[in-house]
């Protein structure tokens, strides 16, 4: 009894300066994403103030205006908009086939197929870009949207279709067997039990490769013309060639960050479940 | 492993043997070639599309590498030449590249354990916090998780600006310090420093959250006979924290390698598509000999190069990922 009172005492004591230590990684973690929303809706010349005041300096949307101004915004948003829509549609349907191949079905070959979705994942984009470029400039498929989509898929499809096993393992197979001997076709047992369950596990792998097609960049910069550029296109082109409009540039920023982090927000719980799942039995 | 391939479809059909007595017979007999051919029809789509866009490619990555493959041959002027190991030895017999290769191990090696140990920290600094600190903590890390790679690029690149750059200031704040004007990327090791800190900045709140579930994870009664048979705060972490984690960080450590072997934009984008020799890493110096000095059967060897280098870190993260699918 007293050695738990005491116990307890300790972790009382001890816990604010735990918590003051959490503080100043609350503050440190969060503070490039606060200057970027402090600089964005400040006035632009209190932006190049050698001695910034940290506190927000009035409110003002004319940098979002400059960088709506300073190129086309909406046209890369609606390409990007299109390719990644695209990407995750056919991302979703034909890797939660294949996910349900090698998670649902035992057959020769399957550890194969495993083995080479897991390394296809692993190799770097970067790698890929030389031979995919080659590859599109034969087709004739450099700076088209088309191309741009198929390339996507290189690596939203090997994680979906891994993301989606991680799904479906976790879904007990005695419901479906349940169903089965209640006269369910294999089928039927897929859409009436195990789809319902998945459900929440499609969105988030989809608003997750949405996100992931959302940010690209290398790809983009290297297959799409200045005319077809895409939303991270335009900001990295904001940030080398209008480098010295930092206000401007944040609101550009903020534009792009917003939405995805809102987006990122809603499914982060689910995906980091879903990624550790099982992973300190091993 | 083939034991259990070879015992789990003999699982399937249990169900089978007592359906409703009005189904027919004759699906019954097809379905030995039936089970076998569904799952690779399933897998049809999926293997055909990454043949096609991920195979083909990786195949080409190799024969450019051993080509002669430049502007002419790009625009069809000339047919590819063979080249024999040409590419590799022009690529290994030069010292820029060696420079290259250690100025990426180094700062691979850097950013993943920075993140890794930050990480750790920060998850077992959770632990211990009150609920309300460690929901403002993990509203910070996912945001900062969930900003895309260019915007944190160009966010950094405004903070750590020489002459309004918020750092600056701050650090002149500090007595004695006058840092306003510094310019953080005229020497490549300072300005790597910085990309570093965007890397981990990015990095650590995946690493957190993972960890922090693990931790989750980590049975309360075997640290509590861990304490009762003398062992102190450290100790309980090296002896029962770390051994039950070790999946996991294995897991992640690997991840984080071959993620931070791969960094491009930040570099790029920092650098204004142009980086210095001095912030040259594998990924931006194959680029650079593809596209800038149309030399793509070089850029092609380097790339290989990478993914070679890159090959024995996959190869323990495919183990780890393996075990972990043999126990679901």
């Amino acid at each position: 009894m007293s050695a738990i009172a005491a116990s307890g005492r300790r972790g009382g004591k001890s816990r604010l300066g735990w918590n003051l230590l959490g503080l100043l990684v609350f503050v440190t973690a969060g503070f490039p994403v606060y200057w970027m929303l402090n600089t964005a809706f400040k006035p632009a010349k209190d932006a190049i103030d050698p001695d910034p005041s940290l506190l927000p300096t009035g409110l003002t949307l004319t940098n979002f205006r400059r960088a709506l101004d300073i190129a086309d915004f909406w046209g890369p948003v609606g390409r990007s908009l299109v390719v990644s829509l695209t990407v995750v549609v056919i991302g979703i349907f034909v890797g939660l086939l294949a996910a349900l191949a090698i998670s649902r079905f035992a057959f020769r070959g399957r550890k194969v197929v495993i083995v080479g979705i897991l390394a296809v994942q692993m190799v770097p984009l970067v790698a890929m870009i030389i031979p995919v470029f080659l590859l599109l400039n034969d087709l004739g498929q450099y700076d088209k949207l088309s191309g741009l989509i198929v390339t996507y898929l290189t690596f939203i499809l090997p994680f979906t279709v891994w993301t989606l096993r991680g799904f479906i393992v976790n879904i007990p197979r005695e419901l479906e067997e349940a169903a089965m001997v209640d006269g369910c076709s294999r089928t039927g047992a897929f859409l009436r039990v195990v789809f319902p369950l998945l459900a929440p596990g499609l969105v988030a792998t989809s608003v997750y490769g949405f996100i992931q097609a959302w940010n690209e960049y290398l790809y983009a910069l290297m297959l799409m013309s200045q005319q077809n550029q895409t939303a991270t296109v335009w900001l990295g082109n904001f940030t080398t060639k209008h480098g010295t409009e930092y206000a401007p540039m944040m609101a550009g920023s903020t534009m792009m960050a917003v939405p995805i982090v809102v987006l990122f927000l809603l499914v982060q719980r689910k995906m980091a479940a879903g990624l550790t799942a099982g992973a300190v039995k091993g | 492993m083939s034991a259990a391939d070879t015992t789990t479809p003999a699982k399937v059909p249990p169900p089978r043997p007592a359906p409703p007595p009005d189904v027919p017979e004759q699906p019954r007999q097809k379905r030995p070639s039936a089970i076998a051919a569904a799952p690779w029809a399933l897998l049809a789509p999926c293997l055909l599309i990454l043949v096609l866009v991920m195979g083909y490619p990786l195949v080409r990555l190799v024969t450019l590498s051993f080509q002669t493959f430049g502007q002419s041959q790009l625009w069809g002027f000339k047919p590819a030449e063979s080249a024999g190991f040409a590419n590799f030895t022009k690529v290994l017999g030069d010292s820029g590249f060696w420079a290259v290769v250690l100025r990426t191990i180094v700062f691979a090696a850097g950013s993943v354990i920075f993140t890794m140990v930050v990480g750790m920290l920060i998850a077992l600094l959770l632990q211990r916090v009150s609920g309300w600190v460690k929901t403002l903590v993990n509203i910070a890390l996912v945001a900062s998780w969930g900003m895309p790679i260019i915007v944190a690029t160009t966010v950094f690149k405004w903070l750590f600006d020489s002459d309004y750059g918020v750092f600056n200031a701050l650090l002149s704040k500090l007595p004695g310090v006058d840092m306003i004007g510094h310019n953080w990327f005229a020497s490549g090791p300072e300005g790597l420093l910085v990309i570093m800190l965007l890397v981990v900045w990015g990095a650590v709140p995946f690493v957190v959250i993972t960890l922090g579930a693990g931790l989750t994870q980590v049975p309360k009664e075997l640290e509590e006979a861990a304490r009762l048979d003398g062992a102190g705060a450290w100790g309980v972490f090296r002896h029962v924290t770390l051994p039950i984690l070790k999946p996991i960080i294995v897991m992640l450590t690997t991840l984080s390698v071959i993620w931070d072997m791969g960094v491009f934009p930040q570099v790029f984008v920092m650098r204004n598509g142009h980086p210095e020799s001095e912030f040259q890493l594998l990924t931006t110096y194959s680029y650079d000999q593809a596209f800038m000095r149309n030399d793509y059967g070089q850029g092609s060897a380097i790339a290989l190069i990478t993914v070679v280098l890159l090959l024995g870190v996959v190869a323990v993260y495919m183990r780890q990922m393996l075990k972990i699918g043999e126990v679901e």
